[in-house]
């Protein structure tokens, strides 16, 4: 790598691998959010320019596709190279803790609050690789304190699960109402 | 003296004494871990605070925000890991006094910077507080916009090197703002016909996303780090009576503090920037600093706990955060329908004041636990970052869940959670994502009304203060300006220095013949001639 190049790429202070493809994702996402402006916002008429509907969208679609065209044709590097690969590679992988989270959050209203959060630290802390007893214990406590803390003291709006619907009269309300 | 009866009136109840000192602890708590930080905690905390009362809610938030910091220079000082990114400068000093053995002296001295700074920016704004109600009025729909105008245009430009993709992520805040269904003409806007676009994308969706998921994800596609902690040794006081002996640095750090806190977009970084710079240059011994100064510590633990309470002054006297973690705030007065703004100024003046007083007290509660459960606390630094990554994840559900019980915001708080994931990994910012969303509405609905009244375009900076505010977009836009062409022109010339003679033959070539036309090129040539003549001529004969 030329001298030049590498005081450009010193200087933009930040990380080069995977630039270039976010940059262009971004403005073609802004493009196409800009081909719809004409469909997706309305032009009132006998009303003022700056209280039309559409002009906030418009100018903040327009600042996206300029700033980040402008950003893209300032990148030290425009091309893709290996290491742009492995970074691609890295996102894609981080889908697999998002898939973790929304079966969590899918689960929540079937198995409850309580259970469902225990469960799901054990076995996150399983995956994580922490196999030995302490810090199993230590996952399974700090899910039963978050509930606790959140559900049972501050009573946060999250609903009881189906599963204490099979629970006897008294302990039934007591848990979907708490746990 | 009536306001701060009134102040004390409103903060002398149980569930504010116990906010306050659940927020302090645990902000320092959450300031102790690196990876976690207070715009994490209070994003997962922000939806419970909806329940309790205004001033309930805010006291735990505001402990949070103002002893994170505290927080923070415990790792940063231990284990050379800023707790909080603000504390990054607390390293420089912080670490290398650890390794010469002196841990302890350097926490207290932090601890007892960040008590000075936090004690004197809320002093300093009660003070300033009867001011700024009379000042607050004056800034109408105009003024408000051009003041949500700079701060958005400050968030962009303090960026630098990045100034570029801030200023399209801050213009997606403002979409993101745009989405749903537009407020006075009730036609919808980007919600392609889908039902659950049509109320919007919640701000609190999006913080989570950004911040918590992000991070969590972050911390869970990482590797647990190996940490070894110093044994501390020597008394926790020493560093209160060190300060005494800076009051020059102190007072400097601590103002600069307070006037950066203030204004919209700029905060902690500048505020540390500018007074540890100020210290060192003042400095009797400018060569410490790096290595272990006092002052340096000094300088930069005082600015960064001086900016909570300054922060504060936009987001109450005209309603526009500064930063993340005020807009995060921002949300709580709306849900409560406290509109902050001049008006809280005139009619809630006690309110205010019990904010202040409030951040007064956390401080004095902090330096109190610091001072005596540091050694118990240190070991929170040891917990390992990617169980702190599955703590982080399910504490998020919390937070997004329970806003409306609704799958589809942790869907599009997860698909956040992906983007932060990948702006953290390409070292881009998610704060001007928050602040365009924020101050993208507040800029719609002032603009609309500030413009009713406009009839030449001149009309809308015909008061003194909007006319002051255009003076300072201008002034702040030439500045930028201007540092980018230097930028260039430095880049052009390292380019240039950096070029070797070989690599343009051409170039040299052309260098060589215009030396060889001047006067000592032709000395030069004509003598060499003389003494290596050429083979085909003859030699001349003597």
């Amino acid at each position: 790598m030329s001298k030049d190049r590498r005081e450009e790429i010193r200087r933009f202070g930040a990380p080069l691998r995977g630039q270039a493809l976010f940059a262009i994702v971004f403005v073609v996402a802004s493009a196409l959010l800009l081909s719809q402006l004409g469909n997706e916002t309305r032009w009132a008429k006998g009303t003022e320019f700056f209280a039309q509907p559409r002009f906030w969208p418009a100018v903040s679609v327009i600042g996206m596709l300029l700033f980040g065209a402008l950003h893209l044709w300032k990148l030290p590097r425009r091309g893709f190279e290996r290491v742009d690969v492995a970074e691609w590679i890295i996102w894609f992988r981080a889908i697999e803790f998002v898939l973790w989270f929304l079966a969590y959050v899918w689960l929540v209203p079937i198995l409850g609050y309580l259970p469902m959060t225990v469960v799901f630290m054990l076995i996150l802390s399983w995956r994580l690789g922490y196999r030995s007893g302490k810090m199993l214990w230590i996952a399974a406590v700090f899910g039963f304190c978050v509930v606790v803390v959140f559900k049972s003291f501050l009573q946060v709006r999250i609903p009881g699960g189906a599963i204490y619907e099979y629970l006897p009269g008294a302990l039934r309300s007591f848990f979907i109402l708490n746990f | 003296m009536e306001l701060l009866l009134a102040g004390f009136e409103i903060l002398a109840r149980w569930d504010v004494i116990l906010a306050l000192f659940v927020g302090s602890v645990g902000g320092v708590m959450i300031g102790a871990i690196p990876g976690v930080g207070p715009a994490v905690a209070i994003a997962i905390l922000l939806p419970a605070t909806f329940s309790m009362d205004p001033i309930v809610g805010l006291t735990v938030l505001l402990g949070i925000y103002g002893s994170s910091m505290y927080g923070g220079s415990i790792p940063a000082i231990l284990i050379n890991t800023p707790g909080t990114a603000v504390n990054a400068l607390t390293t420089y000093d912080g670490f290398p006094m650890t390794a010469r053995g002196e841990a302890r002296r350097a926490l207290s001295l932090a601890y007892s910077a960040s008590f000075f700074g936090g004690v004197f920016s809320v002093i300093c704004l009660i003070l300033f507080a009867p001011v700024l109600a009379k000042i607050a009025p004056m800034f109408g729909s105009r003024e408000i916009f051009l003041a949500a105008l700079l701060g958005i245009i400050l968030v962009v430009i303090a960026h630098r090197g990045q100034s570029l993709i801030a200023a399209a992520l801050a213009s997606f805040g403002i979409f993101l703002s745009t989405v749903g269904l537009e407020p006075v003409k009730y036609s919808k806007r980007y919600t392609f016909d889908q039902s659950w676009l049509s109320s919007g994308v919640d701000l609190i969706v999006v913080v989570l996303g950004l911040f918590a998921i992000s991070q969590a994800i972050y911390l869970l596609r990482g590797e647990d780090e190996k940490i070894r902690l110093t044994k501390l040794r020597g008394g926790m006081f020493q560093g209160l009576r060190e300060l005494t002996r800076h009051p020059r640095v102190a007072g400097a750090a601590g103002s600069l503090g307070v006037v950066m806190g203030m204004i919209p977009g700029v905060g902690e970084f500048t505020a540390q920037f500018l007074s540890y710079t100020y210290a060192q240059k003042s400095s009797e011994r400018p060569d410490d600093f790096g290595h272990g100064s006092s002052e340096g510590l000094i300088a930069s633990e005082t600015a960064n706990n001086s900016v909570p309470a300054a922060a504060m002054v936009p987001l109450l006297a005209l309603g526009i955060p500064g930063e993340a973690l005020t807009a995060m705030m921002l949300s709580v007065f709306y849900v409560h329908n406290v509109v902050p703004g001049p008006q809280l100024f005139q009619n809630q003046m006690d309110f205010v004041v019990a904010l202040y007083l409030a951040l007064l007290a956390l401080n004095v509660l902090v330096l109190v636990f610091l001072l005596f459960a540091t050694t118990q606390l240190i070991k929170v630094v040891k917990i390992p970052n990617r169980f702190l990554g599955a703590a982080i994840l399910t504490l998020s559900f919390v937070g997004v869940y329970s806003l409306r019980n609704s799958f589809t915001d942790c869907l599009l708080a997860a698909g956040f959670g992906i983007f932060g994931f990948v702006l953290k990994r390409l070292s881009l910012p998610a704060v001007p994502i928050v602040l365009g969303m924020v101050l993208g509405g507040i800029m719609e609905v002032k603009l609309r009304a500030g413009m009713a009244r406009v009839k030449e375009p001149l009309d809308f900076i015909d008061r003194p203060i909007a006319l002051i505010l255009f003076l300072m977009i201008l002034g702040v836009l030439i500045i930028h300006f201007r540092f980018v062409w230097r930028e260039r022109k430095s880049l052009k010339e390292a380019k240039w220095q950096a070029k070797h003679r070989s690599t343009s033959f051409g170039a040299q070539m052309s260098r060589r013949r215009d030396y060889l036309s001047t006067e000592r090129g032709k000395k030069l040539r004509a003598k060499r001639s003389k003494y290596s003549p050429r083979s085909t001529e003859k030699p001349s004969r003597r």
